[in-house]
């Protein structure tokens, strides 16, 4: 069992943040009571609002899982997005040229066709970090460019929706859609949501009980130990690369096959960036990325109604808390390490 | 004559472990003070208090008769403390005289409204003195060389010079001589007297006795957290300091126990060459030169040198041949060819390595005693279940290493690597490559920094794995260990192996002069 101080001390990071947002809400002359009620009801006022949260959290929990996996083994995965574009692409690209399978085949090429493409492009940085020596994050972060260019373009050359005046790809087949959780309402939430808590199971399973989780914490760990030990470190890199690259790509299959089942540019709202924070906040542990993942969907489903019922302040209020909830977190660690040298 | 350092009723404790606990400690000016105590002892805490490292929880610190606070190393610099610690604080890539001056830097003149830290370094004046300094103890220094280019032993008194530039006149020496050759040692020894005759005082923390009784005039022994005998050394001899130490008389050392026959050959390494590109990096690192050398079961090969002259690159090679394309010659491993083979491989086939640095290379510290005792084994039949870490049967194989090697505390499996102290740690990694059944071992710097009941145990197993139709090669800077251990000794100097002696013949003072590259004509040559 974790120590009560690795769940006590997120939890007070978090209102930190969230008390300093509210702080700043009043300078700019608004109650940070009337901005909190707001933010609460409308973020869980109602099921609808509860669903919105949800839907807005799902593709953050596997974005975040895809920070948290390869961040056990000691790399940091600034790809989430580029991963999670390639991967939803991917898989919108086998719905449009295989239109009519059976209802269930379509849901598992989908699920593998986005894993694979987000496996593959997690497992290249991976590869260039081990043979190489090229930092991850600078390649991550190359990668993300290289997604979204390569996908637009084939977006727009390829797969283009002539129909309509978007820059989105026409629509899959019908048997990709997938049924939406009717418990909430007109919220668009989709079964993905179960799909992110699975991969939260998985991936702890995975790197809590297993014997290769065992090698990816030691390699997370101490490198030169585990490299001595026998522990292969490169092939455990990259597949945990790849396999937080899998997760990133599953991210927005909720997004497009719950939604138009059209694949459209610019769809993601920084899901994958929003990740990372998700992941740091958790501590990369998976349970914290899940409600880590809901408090930042709660956060921007939250915001949204600032604008129309407040005269002084924006969603952009939303950003400044998350904001400020990493700058907690982090400042937490950094206390933490300064109190253990004295 | 009065104290110049006195510690009265220190206690310090981290979380629930008490590190030192009612320490009473009176150093006398002008003289050469030894601290000895097993691993856990509260040696270095006491000395960390005393150079401002670690704050104590209770206690009075009095220097020159007067209580201060040391808050921090620098208000100890200016209380005239100084310490050298076991692992150098140099840059390499600076000379020795900006390494010296580094911190307290001379300042140039200039207008007063001219920011300090944009004045240009003035280095005449600190190198007349850096050179006068050296000169008056009799040490061949340039200050303008750098420091990558130092012999360890000049390392070494670069960080001493960095005290006596300061005008220290209290200096903590952390195990000075764990990397240094007999000679160089012997040099080390001269000068600090030359110190102490100066007027300086000098604690010197030690594991070996022996040196202990060379050089010290009053020794204090560490136990449990608390000094339990101050004595002249003169009037102390080395089996009483080792019994006040474990706090139990132990039988003197026994002589060195003859192998059994031979088996076959384990590993036979033929002219091999190892650049310094192929290793990667590192300063200090020495190139391989034709080296070849052979094991077989049942025997202890030897490999006695000073560190950095090559060691670790042959430990390298052997523990991931494939790793080194740069290298020339040939790896045999259990009689076949194994230079394709990675380091999980050789794992595989029968390698166990106990490296020289057990907190890096070692152990992962953040970890627990169980998932430190399976490392490397995690794939490992027994320690699984279907796809799952069968978690019931490490936990329980691992209490059971704890109960063999009397590792302790063997209450808590979960208590993290750290928690242990260095013997300990040690006696975890030996327990944990001896379950690995391994043919051969590699056993480098096994004792090192380690309490003398660990350093037994751990010999102990060594010779009792030998006996067992081991191959075991033990690389040591410890001429004591090598000779008590070693069926056939090496001697490694700069890349080669320089000569091949018998244990039973070989003078310390023979294999000495060995490792410190200087070669009695009879026996230079290759084996």
């Amino acid at each position: 069992m974790p120590h009560i101080q690795t769940i006590l001390r997120p939890i007070l990071a978090v209102a930190f943040g969230l008390a300093c947002g509210l702080v700043l809400a009043s300078f700019a002359g608004e109650s940070p009571v009337h901005v909190l009620a707001i933010l609460g009801r409308s973020a869980f006022g109602t099921p609808y609002d509860l669903g919105m949260s949800l839907y807005f959290a799902t593709p953050l929990v596997l974005t975040g899982l895809a920070v948290a996996l390869p961040y056990h083994s000691g790399l940091f995965n600034v790809g989430g997005e580029g991963q999670m574009i390639v991967g939803v692409f991917a898989a919108a690209a086998v719905g449009l040229l295989w239109p009519e399978p059976g209802a269930l085949v379509a849901k598992l090429l989908t699920l593998a066709a986005a894993f694979t493409a987000g496996a593959l492009w997690g497992a290249i940085p991976g590869w260039m970090r081990v043979r190489r020596g090229a930092h991850e994050v600078i390649t991550t972060i190359m990668m993300n460019f290289i997604a979204i260019g390569m996908t637009s373009w084939l977006t727009l050359g390829t797969l283009r929706n002539t129909e309509t005046m978007n820059p989105e790809t026409r629509q899959v087949g019908a048997a990709y859609l997938w049924p939406r959780l009717e418990l909430f309402g007109d919220a668009p939430l989709s079964v993905a949501l179960l799909l992110g808590l699975v991969a939260a199971a998985c991936v702890y399973l995975l790197v809590w009980k297993t014997p290769f989780g065992g090698e990816l914490r030691a390699v997370g760990l101490n490198e030169r130990a585990a490299d001595i030990a026998g522990i292969s470190v490169g092939r455990t890199r990259i597949l945990a690369m790849a396999l937080g690259g899998g997760l990133a790509g599953l991210a927005a299959v909720g997004e497009i096959f719950g939604n138009s089942g059209k694949f459209k540019i610019g769809f993601s709202a920084e899901y994958g960036f929003t990740g990372i924070a998700v992941a740091l906040l958790a501590r990369g542990r998976p349970l914290g990325v899940v409600l880590a993942a809901i408090l930042f969907g709660a956060l921007h489903k939250g915001a949204g109604d600032l604008d129309f019922e407040t005269e002084f302040i924006t969603r952009d209020l939303a950003v400044v808390m998350q904001s400020l909830v990493i700058i907690a977190v982090a400042v937490d660690g950094f206390w933490r390490t300064g109190k253990g040298r004295s | 004559m009065d104290p110049i350092v006195e510690l009265r009723g220190i206690r310090k404790a981290f979380g629930q472990q008490k590190a030192v606990d009612g320490i009473d400690l009176r150093v006398e000016a002008g003289s050469i003070h030894g601290i000895v105590g097993e691993n856990g002892a509260g040696k270095s805490t006491a000395m960390n208090i005393l150079f401002g490292l670690v704050q104590p929880d209770s206690g009075q610190i009095l220097i020159r008769g007067r209580e201060c606070q040391l808050a921090s190393p620098s208000v100890a610099m200016r209380h005239g403390i100084g310490m050298v610690h076991q692992h150098f604080m140099l840059s390499p890539v600076h000379s020795v005289l900006d390494n010296i001056i580094l911190g307290s830097e001379p300042e140039t003149p200039g207008p007063v409204w001219w920011p300090r830290f944009l004045r240009p370094l003035s280095r005449r004046a600190a190198r007349a003195k850096v050179t006068r300094i050296a000169a008056a103890l009799g040490i061949e220094l340039d200050p303008m060389t750098m420091v990558a280019d130092l012999p360890v032993g000049l390392e070494q008194w670069t960080e001493i010079l960095k005290l006596l530039y300061r005008d220290a006149s209290i200096i903590i020496l952390d195990e000075p001589t764990a990397v240094l050759t007999p000679n160089e040692t012997e040099m080390l020894f001269r000068s600090l007297r030359h110190l102490r005759d100066e007027g300086k005082t000098i604690l010197l923390i030690t594991h070996k006795l022996k040196e202990l009784k060379a050089l010290t005039d009053r020794v204090s022994v560490f136990r449990q957290g608390q000094v339990v005998a101050v004595r002249d050394t003169a009037a102390v001899s080395l089996d009483e300091l080792a019994a006040l130490m474990i706090g139990q008389s132990i039988a003197v050392r026994a002589a060195r126990r003859a192998s059994g026959p031979k088996g076959r050959v384990l590993v036979e390494i033929k002219d091999l060459e190892v650049s310094r590109e192929a290793h990667g990096g590192g300063f200090e690192a020495a190139r391989l030169k034709g080296v070849s050398l052979h094991v077989a079961a049942g025997e202890v090969l030897g490999i006695a040198g000073v560190e950095g002259n090559g060691q670790s690159e042959l430990i390298e090679v052997l523990r991931a041949p494939s790793r080194h394309p740069l290298a020339r010659g040939t790896v045999n491993f259990c009689g076949a060819d194994a230079g394709a083979l990675d380091a999980r491989a050789m794992r595989e086939r029968g390698l166990a390595i106990v490296p020289e640095d057990r907190l890096v290379q070692g152990l992962v510290l953040e970890q627990s005693l169980v998932e430190n005792f399976v490392l490397g084994r995690e794939r490992e039949a027994s320690f699984c279940r279907g796809p799952w870490a069968n978690v019931a049967a490490r936990r329980a194989a691992t209490r059971a290493a704890l109960t063999e090697y009397d590792i302790r505390p063997s209450g808590n499996l979960d208590l993290s690597a750290a928690g242990l102290s260095g013997g300990n740690q040690q006696k975890l990694i030996v327990a944990r490559e001896c379950a690995r059944k391994p043919h051969c071992l590699i056993a480098a710097q096994p004792t090192r920094g380690v309490d003398i009941g660990a350093v037994d145990f751990i010999h102990e197993r060594l010779l009792s794995l030998r006996d067992a139709g081991l191959g075991v090669v033990l690389i040591s800077s410890d001429l004591d260990e090598v000779r008590k251990l070693s069926d056939r000794i090496l001697v490694i100097y700069e890349g080669r192996i320089v000569a091949e002696v018998d244990p039973d013949q070989a003078s310390e003072e023979t294999l000495g002069q060995l490792m410190g590259g200087s070669f009695p004509s009879s026996r230079l040559g290759s084996p």
